[in-house]
């Protein structure tokens, strides 16, 4: 109760990170990180996603899932800038070790390497993983 | 022999224990996170290639093309629909799904 007061009257801004390391539809992680990152705007915080591993994945271009009939959330990625959420991060070795560009994302991204990631997650007050 | 699989090569060891397991002349369905397995530059994409000497490997498209994966497929590879998931079922005498 006393946070949602001290968020009422402007309180701290924490920094929170959203990490994802699951390929999108096999498995509901993705979709849920996107539900909890959109509830997450609201709250005004200092919001960053990463993408690590099989995470990637989700931000593929070309996405079509009329054959598989599950909802696509390629769209929502899109979105995120609307609820200023602009720092999203890709760890350029889990793309170079599944064939993967910065071009074949549906989104600006930052690419950043291993080392650099480890930076971010450690400056984080927060660490969210799915 | 049909194999089938739906875990991402890059999380779990299933496409390569099954391609360790397939013996020559059987069939292998890719399905789900599998299917990445198949795709150009994957970190699975030498393994899948040498196991295609010995056995027959199947991908289901549209898991493919959900994935964003549909044109980044090697080749040599089968794509099949669900009705042709349903046929390869039925066509073998028994199967095996490697979770």
């Amino acid at each position: 109760m006393s946070d949602e007061m001290d968020m009422e009257e402007g309180g701290t801004i924490k920094k929170f990170m959203f990490v994802n390391r699951k390929a999108p539809y096999g498995t509901i992680y993705a979709l849920e990180s996107l539900e909890v990152v959109l509830i997450s705007a609201a709250f005004e915080q200092d919001v960053s996603l990463a993408f690590v591993d099989d995470g990637v994945y989700q931000l593929m271009k070309n996405i079509n899932t009329d054959g598989i009939e599950m909802k696509s959330f390629s769209k929502t990625y899109r979105a995120l800038e609307g609820y200023d959420i602009e720092k999203l991060y890709v760890e350029r070795e889990s793309m170079e070790m599944r064939g993967i560009t910065e071009d074949d994302l549906v989104v600006d991204v930052q690419v950043v390497s291993t080392a650099e990631m480890a930076d971010l997650m450690n400056e984080q007050d927060v660490v969210l993983s799915f | 022999m049909l194999h089938i699989v739906n875990k991402s090569p890059t999380e779990r060891n299933s496409v390569d224990t099954c391609l360790a397991h397939a013996k020559k002349g059987s069939k292998v369905l890719l399905i789900e996170d599998a299917v990445y397995a198949v795709t150009r530059g994957s970190a699975a994409e030498a393994k899948v290639k040498s196991a295609m000497a010995d056995v027959t490997i199947y991908a289901l498209q549209p898991d493919l093309a959900a994935r964003g994966m549909a044109d980044r497929v090697i080749d040599g590879v089968n794509l099949v629909d669900y009705g042709g998931f349903v046929d390869l079922v039925a066509e073998q005498t028994n199967c095996q799904s490697w979770l």
